[in-house]
Parts: structure tokens; sequence; C-alpha cells
């Protein structure tokens, strides 16, 4: 295969979530001296992108959704090593987690999913995650995001809660909060004082990237 | 006002009332349809109505849950930044005003439910506690005192269990504590067996089947479930819906929290009644096509 066709397969073969094939593809290319950073940037993000632009549309459904993820999850899985041996940065951080008090995570991991199908690396601390563990992930892993989930009213004030968390370990202005979830809306989002909110999985790729793109011209690094 | 405590082998009651309108949800009856859209979760607009004190939308979600055939209505106000007791208790006797269907109140504040159970007049079903240790003993001492039922969900604060057998452990766990410690009769414990969104996970509906039979099997109560979410994230809903709950009333499931506005759906779970025989001689089907015979003419 030319490395054109493997581009292409990659990109074909994701979009359909096909996981077997789409890791097969990336070891073909990787065989074929194909540098790791080309296939994630030239041909999985951008089948992640038509995906997301697809579900947008109506187009794609969840599970469509879901399995083009995992696909690429698979291949990631390969390349991150590599791309870290290369030094190429990825898109940025997520930190993500369901707020203390509440264990749902469908929603958040379908998050979860998209976030690194647009090549973020996304550390998941999942479920019933209190604000000094939020604190303490941040400082260990210093994202570029944090994102808060909740699919009840009564955990949302959770958000207020951890923001507050956040501004006395003094790191509020070190990271952007999102949030979201079932119950919440971005009036909501404004009230507890977070950066972002995104209706859906799709939504909150497009929202961290702008939100990231802002800071990044804000705050040159 | 107690509940039929059931004999061996006798199908459990729940029993709801109004104030002239008693229903009941057993594994004899026919299916108890809790109309849900009673609820301004993800409306902005009817947030901000209620917000400013508008309930005129209640009143037409009311109708429409009526009009498509709901047993009971569940009323649900959570709207963030408001004063949910206030609201759920307005909302609850305006709703009384207009209908006499029994009300599941739902809220997973405990003040709301307290202030919507005292506004109550009748026997409502409570949506819902958990088998967490500090929601069970928050909720079911109201649950006692004001005489009403619960809807109970099997997953606690680690979890909401995938797997059947965890779903069965807290179940147990729940009718224990509720029977052995707050003297709630079996009767009024309705189980909700987690229903999941198929597109998220291929595997969930059968577990949620499993569970529900085993349920049936073991503890004989009855079970609500959220129909609506699992065809979540899939096209043509009302298809899947219309699909997914006679399957799971044949696995056992009693009532469900689901939007009566749609005929297809509802029109299911009345042809499945007939088929499990809680429609004898399908005597409800044949009335209800002659009504619509009648009004077409």
């Amino acid at each position: 295969m030319t490395p054109q066709e493997i581009l292409q397969g990659l990109y074909d073969e994701t979009l359909v979530g096909n996981a077997p094939r789409v890791l097969e593809l990336t070891e073909e290319g990787l065989s074929n001296a194909m540098e790791p950073q080309t296939l994630l940037f030239d041909a999985l993000i951008p089948s992640l992108e038509e995906v997301g632009a697809r579900f947008e549309r109506g187009d794609f459904f969840v599970p469509e959704m879901l399995i083009a993820g995992r696909a690429m999850a698979g291949a990631m899985e390969r390349l991150r090593p590599l791309l870290a041996e290369t030094g190429v940065a990825t898109v940025g951080k997520f930190l993500m987690g369901t707020v203390k008090g509440d264990v749902h995570d469908i929603g958040k991991n379908l998050v979860n999913i998209m976030l690194e199908g647009a090549g973020f690396e996304v550390i998941d601390l999942g479920v019933q995650v209190a604000p000094e563990k939020f604190v303490a992930a941040i400082e260990e892993h210093q994202p570029d995001i944090v994102g808060f989930s909740a699919f009840l009213t009564t955990t949302m004030p959770m958000f207020k809660a951890n923001i507050n968390a956040l501004e006395k370990a003094g790191l509020r202005n070190e990271v952007v909060v999102m949030v979201g979830g079932a119950p919440v809306t971005q009036e909501y989002a404004d009230a507890v004082g977070a950066d972002g909110y995104a209706a859906d999985a799709s939504a909150c790729v497009k929202r961290a990237k702008a939100l990231l793109d802002a800071r990044r011209t804000k705050v040159p690094a | 006002m107690t509940s039929p405590s059931a004999e061996p082998g006798e199908p459990l009651h729940t029993v709801l009332r109004s104030a002239s309108k008693e229903v009941r949800i057993g594994h004899d009856q026919r299916f108890c349809l809790i109309g849900e859209r009673i609820n301004p979760t993800g409306r902005r607009i009817f947030q901000e109505q209620l917000r400013a004190g508008d309930m005129s939308a209640i009143e037409k979600d009311v109708k429409a849950q009526v009009e498509g055939g709901a047993d009971v209505l569940d009323v649900n106000m959570g709207v963030p930044l408001t004063d949910e007791p206030e609201l759920l208790a307005s909302a609850i006797r305006l709703i009384q005003s207009v209908t006499d269907l029994p009300i599941c109140i739902d809220s997973s504040v405990v003040e709301a439910l307290e202030a919507g159970l005292s506004a109550y007049e009748g026997r409502a079903l409570v949506n819902s506690v958990t088998a967490e240790d500090e929601r069970l003993a928050a909720i079911l001492p109201l649950v006692k005192r004001y005489d009403a039922a619960i809807i109970a969900l099997p997953n606690d604060e680690d979890e909401i269990p995938m797997e059947a057998d965890k779903r069965l452990d807290l179940t147990a766990k729940i009718i224990r504590v509720a029977t052995e410690e707050y003297g709630i009769a079996k009767a009024d414990i309705v189980i909700d067996p987690l229903a999941m969104p198929i597109g998220a996970d291929t595997t969930t509906s059968r577990v949620t089947w499993e569970t529900m039979r085993r349920i049936r099997d073991e503890h004989g109560v009855n079970m609500t479930c959220g129909a609506s979410n699992t065809s979540f994230g899939m096209p043509d809903r009302h298809t899947l819906g219309a699909a997914w709950l006679p399957m799971a009333m044949a696995a056992g499931l009693t009532s469900a929290i689901m939007d009566t506005r749609t005929p297809q759906i509802v029109e299911a779970v009345k042809a499945a009644d007939v088929f499990l025989d809680h429609d004898e001689w399908g005597m409800a089907w044949i009335a209800a096509h002659r009504a619509k015979a009648a009004s077409a003419t």
C-alpha cells in the first residue's frame, strides 16, 4: 500500500469504527516508516472530526460515534508512546471526572472518547470524584482543562464546590474549567463560574479547542 | 389505608391514590403508564417560565400526558437555582386541581420530596431512593410517615452496577432495610432495575431483563423504569420504545415512566397486556378499538 492509501484506509475504517482494521493499518503505516504524527494528524483526527460533524448534523448516531472513537483509541494506544518520544505535543491535556455524590458516567465516557478522537490526552478520574481529589490530580497532571460532569440537579452544586476548592488551592487560573451533564445549562455553567459548557460530546470537543485557542493567544507560551 | 399485604403466591399490589382515584400496580394488572414529561430538565424555556412563576406549561404537559393514556403522572420540578421544595409543592397543588390521576413525586432533593408529600392529597409514589445508606435513612422515614410507596434504584455510592448479580444484591438490601427497619410494606416498594441506553452498551438491555426476571421471581415486587432512556442516541426512538417495553413486560416490568404522547408506544404496551393475560379477553383492547372507531365517525 502507498502511504496515501494507508492514510485513506485509516480515515475510512476509523469512520466506520472498524477497530481491528484501523490497528492493522496503523502497523502497516509504521512498518512503511510513516511518521506517527502523520497517521494521527492526517488520518485519525480528520476522521473523528468528520464523525463529530456527522453527529451534529444528525447523520451519525451514538453507537457510531462510540465505535469510531474506540477504533481510534486502539490506534492511539499504539501511537502514544511513539508520539511522546518524538516530542509531538497533544492538542491538550483534559482531566475529567464525575463529581462527588454522582455515579453516572455514560455521557462522560462518550465525551472522553470524542476528546481522545480529537487528539486530547484524557485523564479520567472516574465517578464520585471529591474536590480535593480534583485538586490533587490537577497538581499532579497539570492539565489544560478540567471537566466536571454531573447527571443530577442535586450533584450539580458540586461544580461550585470544586471551583471553590481550585481557588483555595491557587489553581483556578492554571486551568480551564468545563462543566456538563444532562441537567446542566449554559446559564448554570455561567452562574457557577465555569469557563465553558457544551450540550454533547461533539460540542464539547469544539468548545474545548476554542477555549484553549483563546487561552493560548491571550497568554503566549 | 394499608396496602393489601399479599398472601404467599398472591401478587403484590402497589396502591396509589389521588383524592378520588385509585391505581394498582401489580404483576397481574394491566401495565401502569407513568407519564414523564412534567419535568423541566433540559427544557430551557420551561425552566425560565417556572423561575418567573409561570406554571402554564405544566397544565399543557399534564393535559398531553393524560390524553395520551397516562395512569399516573411523574412530576419533577428540578430547576437549578430555584426553591425546588416550594415549586414542587405548588406544582402538585396545581396538577391535583386539574386532574384526578395519582402522582409520582420526583426529586433527588429530600426537602422537595417532603414538601411534595405534604402538599399531596392521596397516596403518592415517591421517585426515588437508592441503596445508599444515607439516602435510605433520609427518605424512607418520609415514605412511612406520609404512607406513600417508593421507587428504589439498586445503585450505591460506588457505582451503577452493570451486572445483574450486584443489582439483585442491592435490591435485597433495599427490601430488607425498608421492611425491617422502617416498616414499609413490600407491596409499596417499586424497584427500578436500571435501564440504560442501548447505544452506549450493546449488552445493557439483556442485563436489565435478567435483573427484572430475577427480581420478579425472587422478590415478587413491582418494578418501574425510565423507558425512554433505552433508545437515547438512536434514530427512530419510538419504534425502539415500542419493542423494548413489551419485551421488558415479559421479563416482569409492571410500570414505566414514559412519554405517553406517543401512540405507537402506548399501543404496543396495551397489546402486550393482552398477550400477557393482564387484559382479560382483551376487553380493554376491544373497548379502546370501539372508542376509536366511534370517534372516527
